[in-house]
């Protein structure tokens, strides 16, 4: 079983929420914000392997290339130029989709492995802990998440922390899941972008429930949407300056007797609703 | 994502104002941030909002829509049904694994499609082809403080960074002197946003969250051609971290601008569609002003 927590918005408390859930029910938990993960943090777990993650890049074998451009021609992503001497690889635009060697006539490519970040594998309490990093400087995520998203156990229960926002990455991250957590807070930002979030996980037809972080007197702007829109609301955590120094200080919610029973209802109420779904 | 460029071409004078607000961690206040300074900046500029993804800044500044365009930032394959003998070839090259089967028929999830061609050149039949997909509006707008371009992205859309990279460019064209407002990460969207600004400021917040992200975001903006500047939002949440972060900056030259002390009012200004600026007496604002003439400072090279 795989639970997903996203936002749209970033920073409304996908990794506070993924993290107390998981250390809760002792489930396992994938940190696919790979541009920023955050959850060892609060997790703090012992890292046992860490393993290369990366795409393939074409190398040009010269004393076969004839230089008749059909990769030039065929690559979508700007990453082969042909001087007019040899072809150039442009590493950092290729996506290591293989359509070069595709085109390759003359067997003159070769397709070897380029580093783009690490993923992590270790424990925290009994569970699996697993993030996925990408290198600075390097633009493509998406590979990184599908490398952390190999070690999914589907038989085992599984927490994914997803990346803000609502493109690729998210796209990536929400491929397989059964049923997403989707963490907003009650402001009109909040809102505007839970509602991309909503458009997606509809569009990759995912049973999802929302849950109200920083809830405040301002609710009513995300449950007027949830009511007009029939969403289900899973919980809400109240604004407290005690929760943002805990955050602050990378500890988990939990570790304070008011939240504990708190993200312990919480718990409940989203575990009863993935049980609910007929697709388990 | 494909083409955004790695080095300053844009050619924009040492002293124009030129800023890209970011933070590497969602949710420290760059809209916010940046919604004010639109305010502030007392000369003719465009604001660009570059967090395609999220982009929030429209909603404070408002405005008319004074142009709207679809954006064609990909391509997806289509196969074409009359013509395909469901021999599997697609599939079999497809590494995104973006080729369904669906009722003996061989069918591209769009969502999953990178459009990188494999499966048009591998097809016998050449009964595949690349089509051009819209993955956004750019949009032009008149508000109170001047033009803002911004974008309404196709959620799930492929290659958010080359929406960034055209809402910049037609920024660029109304006016070289720019206020953009990023993306979180440390990605293709932020590498887009941040080229071509002669400073970025990175907005911050005293948290392990927001310290780490901070340090990775720097290493971004220290490969581009643009000076890095810090603000410290919400600083008193936790002082001991803020101290650390102001540490780090020293260390890594970054100058600090600013620290705005948490302040309820900008949640109430974010609900009333207002920046929190036009709350002169409150704490955040007064801060934000003072972070203000500390960037025209910098700007200026004082």
């Amino acid at each position: 079983m795989n639970i997903v927590f996203l936002s749209g918005k970033g920073g409304t408390g996908k990794t506070t929420v993924s993290t107390n859930i998981a250390y809760l029910n002792g489930f396992n938990y994938f940190d696919c914000d790979v541009e920023e993960p955050n959850g060892h943090i609060f997790l703090k777990p012992v890292i046992n392997e860490t393993i290369d993650s990366g795409v393939l890049n074409p190398v040009i074998n010269e004393d076969k290339c004839t230089l008749c451009n059909a990769c030039v021609r065929n690559c979508q992503f700007g990453a082969l130029v042909n001087t007019g001497k040899k072809i150039m690889v442009f590493n950092e635009l290729c996506h290591g989709c293989g359509t070069c060697s595709l085109s390759c006539k003359y067997d003159a490519i070769t397709e070897v492995k380029r580093t783009l970040g690490k993923v992590e594998v270790g424990t925290y309490e009994k569970a699996k802990f697993v993030r996925g990093i990408l290198n600075v400087k390097e633009p493509l995520a998406v590979p990184v998440i599908k490398d952390v998203k190999k070690l999914i156990n589907k038989e085992e229960n599984n927490i994914i922390d997803s990346p803000p926002g609502t493109s690729c990455t998210v796209v990536e991250t929400l491929e397989d899941m059964d049923f997403a957590v989707l963490v907003t807070e009650p402001t009109r930002f909040g809102l505007s972008d839970l509602k991309m979030a909503v458009y997606v996980v509809r569009e990759m037809k995912i049973p999802f429930g929302i849950v109200i972080n920083r809830s405040s007197q301002d609710d009513h702007i995300i449950t007027d949407y949830l009511k007009s829109e029939n969403i289900d609301l899973i919980g809400k955590i109240p604004y407290s300056m005690k929760a943002a120094r805990l955050y602050s200080e990378g500890k988990m919610m939990i570790e304070d007797e008011e939240f504990y029973e708190r993200f312990k209802k919480l718990s409940e109420d989203i575990i009863k609703r993935v049980d609910n779904n007929e697709r388990f | 994502m494909s083409d955004f460029n790695i080095i300053n071409t844009s050619g924009v004078s040492k002293n124009e104002f030129s800023l890209t607000v970011i933070s590497g961690k969602g949710g420290t206040g760059k809209t916010t941030i940046t919604a004010s300074l639109a305010h502030l900046v007392d000369k003719e500029i465009v604001k660009a909002d570059c967090d395609v993804d999220a982009s929030n800044l429209g909603i404070i500044l408002e405005g008319e829509t004074i142009e709207q365009s679809k954006y064609v930032g990909a391509k997806v394959a289509l196969i074409d049904q009359a013509m395909c003998d469901q021999c599997g070839g697609c599939k079999d090259v497809c590494r995104y694994d973006a080729v369904d089967i669906v009722n003996s028929k061989y069918i591209v999830n769009n969502l999953k499609c990178e459009g990188c061609n494999a499966c048009v050149v591998n097809c016998h039949l050449d009964a595949i082809k690349l089509i051009k997909e819209v993955t956004g509006d750019v949009i032009k707008k008149d508000t109170k403080v001047g033009k803002l371009v911004t974008s309404k992205m196709i959620p799930g859309a492929e290659g958010s960074g080359k929406l960034v990279t055209e809402v910049r460019r037609v920024g660029k064209t109304e006016n070289t002197e720019t206020l953009i407002d990023g993306s979180p990460g440390i990605g293709c969207a932020v590498m887009a946003s941040v080229t071509g600004s002669n400073h970025s400021l990175i907005v911050t917040e005293p948290t392990q969250s927001g310290f780490e992200d901070m340090k990775r975001v720097y290493e971004i903006v220290a490969n581009f051609d643009s000076i890095p500047l810090a603000v410290i939002n919400k600083y008193d949440i936790n002082e001991e971290v803020a101290i650390k972060i102001e540490k780090e900056c020293e260390r890594l030259g970054i100058k600090i601008v600013g620290k705005i002390p948490f302040d309820t009012t900008v949640n109430e200004a974010v609900n009333n569609l207002r920046p929190v600026i036009e709350y002169k007496d409150s704490k955040a604002a007064i801060a934000i002003n003072e972070m203000y003439q500390n960037i025209l400072k910098v700007i200026e090279g004082e």
